[in-house]
Parts: C-alpha cells; structure tokens; sequence
C-alpha cells in the first residue's frame, strides 16, 4: 500500500512544500511538517480511505504539525513570534490556483538564490522540491552522501541569512523568477544526461525530475509557451536515452544512433508539447531549440535530416544568443548541408574563443578526418585528450584516432 | 449494451510509482484487453498527461469564433486518464471486466453508453 501513497506525496509534494514555506518561511520547518503528514497519511489514509483533495488534506494537517512543533520549540519560538498574526487555522481546501502558482513559483526561485552555484541550486530543488534523498542526489552528482549533506546543509544557511521576499511578485518579478527557474531545470536535466563515468541509470534520475520540474511549470504557467517548448525539449532529448550508450557503455553519436530505440511516446508527447508551444506563438530560445530537437526526432536517419532546416533554426537561435557555441552547432549543420572545407573554414574566427572547449577540437578532428586531413585529425583529437574529457568521451576519441592512424598506415 | 469504463486519477502518480508496480497496473490493462479483443471490436485509449491540453471555450458573442485558450489550469485532484468502451451483456459483466483494472491509482466509473459512432456502433 505504502508505495501508492508515497507516488501520491512525491506528486504533491513541490506544491505542498510551496504553500507551507509561505506559511512558515523556513524551508526546515515546511519540509518536517510535511513529513509528518504524510506520516500521519500513512496511518489513516488505508483505514478511512484516500480524500477527495489529497493536497488540502496534507495542507492542513501539515500546517497543524508545523504549528505544534513551534509551539513547542524554543529555537523557533522567534519564527512565530515574528508571523504570530499570519498563523490562523487553514481550511481544508486547495489555495487558490494563482497563490499557489506564486508559491511553487517562489520556492523554486528560492532554490535559484543568486549566493549558490548552480550546481547547489539543483541540489536544493532536489533535496528540498523533489523530495529526493541526500543519497539519491549524492549519487546522481557521484559525490559522497557526506560531502553532499554538507553542501545542502551550507547551501540552506546562505537562504536562510538572505531570503527572498514573500510579497506576491509583480509581473516583471515573476517572468524574470520564471526564466531563472527555467534555466535551473534546463541545467538539472543537463546534470543528469552529462557522460561524466558513472551508472547511467543513476544519473537519469536527474533527467527524470527535471521532466517532472518542466511538467510543473507548465501545469502552473499553461500560457506560457516557452515552458511548454522546455518540456518539449527535455523529452525530445530524454527519448534518445536508449539509444545513447550501446552494450558494451560506448556512446554513441547521434548520426549513429539506431532510432528504433527512441522512445515514441517521450517523441509524440514532446511533438503535442511544441505544437502547442508554436500556437502561443512566442519564439524564445527554448521553442527554436525544441524545433531543432523535433527535426531530428521526425527523421529517419542522419542522412534523411533536414538539415537546412536545422541550419536556419541555428541561426534564429544565433540571432537571440549571439554566443560561440551556438555559432559552432550552427556550423556543424553546415558541415552536413556544405561539406567538410566549408566548415572548417567557418570554424576558425572561433578557434580563440573556443579554444578550450573539448566539443571545438573533436568536431575539427572530425571534419578533417572526414575531409582525408588525418595527420591534421590526429593532433586535433589529441587536443581533446588533453582537455580532461570524460572517461566515455576519451574511448569514443581514442577510437576516431586509430582510424586515421590506420589511413595514415595503409598510405 | 455498450458501456464506458472511464479512467479517473492524479496525473504524475502512475509514473511516480516504482517500475514493479507500474508493472502491475499495466498487466490488468493487458488482460483486460486481451479478453476484449477476443469479444470483437472496442475502443481503449489513453489520454497525454492534462499539460498537453488545449482548451476551445465557447465563443464569447453571436457570430464571434470560439476562443482557444492554453489552460487548463492544472488540478491536481482526480484528471479524466482514458476510457473503454465495449459491450457487455450487462452491467454485471461490464463490472466484472473492470475490475481488471481497478488499482489504488485509478477511480474507476462503469457508465452506459447512450450512442456510439465510429469504430464501435451501438446502431
């Protein structure tokens, strides 16, 4: 039974958690008095039967837990002093759906405290919104659960010491909180599908909630067309995790992924997502960036891509963020559409700007192996080597080495 | 008799339970069908999570076209999932099958069919 009412609190919990920080503007104390309802949940949800409005049942009865436990603790005892005249008894009923957008909104936001590295930032929303473990997200970050422990912990006192205002935001306020989130969740999923070495099945998890994070978004925010397309991009993206790692763990490039085992389902609902993003009409970074995802989903091989298509989608993209990697995936779809000359030329002006980022050289080596330069592939490949690339990037490298070594043999 | 077997719950539980229990609500969809489809024709689908929606609200004058709106707002209370529909001897039998697919995450409603058109007929 526990195991159905623990999919319950996991779905209820980022609104939950939401409404009661409001309530006790601490995250500990929201976090606790939600534990204990679900304990309590645990208890008589399988004698008396699940309620009607699961969320107003744990609302309630986790505010009035919270509420003992302040009463009780001195340590707290300031807490409720300073809101003494906020703490009325709550209905059991559901907030009203645009307080409760602000909330999840706002607790979100807090977890993007401008203090905290971005990789804090997706701990916390993890720890804290998720409701994952500090195992679970030590894992995912393949760090040590004491390490990650330490890192929440340090993380919650820098928001504790500079919290974020509790006024409902204005207009302004809150499309700039909504971008912030957004990019938050674009990064966990990015956490999640890196090939740092390490079980890959751990690391979807990450993907799996930021999905879960997306989904929310655009539950709250059903207007909002760029949500709609980040959702769309997640699960454009998320679809191809079968085909990314073959057997033996090798990665493996898009242009050689067997696309049967994309996931159709992730596809077809990512499709529905960006139809619905491009009525909206809004064209963001996300909403051309889910564009270019759906072009490779809807084709059948790397051969049969529109990649024209995806050029001119790279140079929309380009023309909102002017920035060089950009630029170097606007190239790479050149690279298909102009052979491999026309790309290596259009890469120079980038070779200063770029010159440390390991995805420059390997798409160079590529090109020249490509354009039968194999000597010239060879130190290319090697600059990525010494660019401390992962331990699955360095066999896919090392690999693109021995063939033009192999070239350069048989000459 | 066609009857309805509808599909009610929170979007997001199914997917937030684990893999052996997904598993479990899965094989009573699967028996469920496969008895079905050894009856003859019926219609089973399975809607998108609500976030794909899109909403056509009536219009709001004479003569002006209907407005499409991005909603729904999200609910988390108990969504409209999917459905069957077949035709059961009564509603007895229509009760029986759905107990094939009845779990902690749905709420199920068996309901008539007044008119059916299409892939199934009740002409």
């Amino acid at each position: 039974m526990s195991d159905w009412l623990e999919a319950t609190f996991a779905e209820q919990r980022p609104r939950a958690i939401a409404a009661l920080t409001r309530v006790f503007r601490d995250l500990d104390t929201a976090e606790e008095a939600f534990a204990d309802a679900c304990l309590k949940a645990l208890a008589v949800w399988p004698q008396d039967g699940a309620p009607r409005d699961p969320l107003a049942w744990l609302l309630a009865t986790a505010r009035n837990a919270g509420l003992d436990d302040l009463r009780k603790s001195r340590r707290r005892a300031a807490i409720l002093s300073r809101h003494a005249e906020e703490f009325q008894p709550m209905p059991a009923e559901t907030p009203d759906p645009d307080e409760m957008r602000d909330d999840v909104l706002r607790l979100l936001f807090i977890c993007c405290h401008p203090e905290l590295d971005r990789r804090d930032q997706i701990a916390i929303a993890l720890r804290v919104v998720v409701g994952l473990s500090v195992d679970e997200i030590a894992s995912g970050f393949l760090v040590k659960s004491k390490t990650m422990e330490q890192r929440i912990t340090r993380a919650k006192k820098k928001i504790a010491n500079n919290p974020v205002a509790f006024e409902a935001p204005s207009p302004a306020e809150r499309q700039a909180r909504l971008g912030e989130v957004s990019t938050m969740v674009y990064l966990m999923f990015s956490e999640g599908w890196s090939t740092s070495a390490g079980p890959q099945q751990i690391k979807l998890t990450l993907c799996r909630e930021a999905i879960r994070l997306a989904r929310l978004l655009v539950a709250l925010f059903p207007a909002m067309g760029e949500q709609a397309a980040l959702l769309a991009l997640l699960l454009f993206q998320h679809a191809r995790r079968r085909a990314r790692i073959d057997e033996e763990g090798k990665l493996v490039a898009l242009d050689d992924q067997n696309r049967d085992l994309w996931d159709r389902s992730n596809i077809a609902e990512a499709t529905s997502l960006l139809q619905k993003a491009q009525r909206i009409g809004h064209r963001g970074v996300y909403i051309i960036q889910a564009a270019i995802a759906a072009a490779h989903a809807c084709s059948a091989s790397s051969k049969e891509t529109n990649w024209a298509l995806i050029e001119s989608h790279y140079a929309a993209l380009y023309a909102l963020q002017p920035t060089p990697v950009i630029r170097l995936n606007q190239i790479a779809a050149q690279a298909k559409l102009y052979g491999p000359q026309y790309a290596l030329q259009a890469m120079d002006p980038l070779s200063q700007e770029l010159s440390n980022y390991r995805w420059f050289h390997a798409m160079r080596g590529g090109l020249l192996q490509e354009a039968g330069e194999h000597k010239a592939a060879i130190s290319a490949f090697e600059t990525v080597l010494a660019l401390s690339p992962t331990t699955l990037e360095c066999d896919v490298i090392n690999e693109k080495i021995k063939i033009s070594q192999k070239e350069l043999e048989g000459l | 008799m066609i009857y309805a077997i509808t599909i009610y719950g929170e979007p997001g539980v199914f997917e937030a339970l684990p893999k052996d229990r997904q598993d479990e609500v899965m094989s009573g969809h699967r028996a469920l069908q496969a008895v079905l489809s050894e009856r003859g024709e019926f219609v089973s689908i399975k809607l998108m999570p609500p976030t794909s929606a899109v909403m056509v609200e009536p219009a709001a004058s004479e003569g002006a076209a209907p407005l499409i709106t991005d909603g729904p707002f999200s609910e988390t209370k108990e969504n409209f999932l999917g459905f069957y529909a077949a035709d059961f001897k009564d509603l007895e039998e229509a009760l029986e099958h759905a107990k094939l697919i009845s779990s902690p995450v749905a709420q199920l409603e068996v309901r008539p069919v007044a008119w059916a058109g299409g892939a199934i007929s009740s002409e």
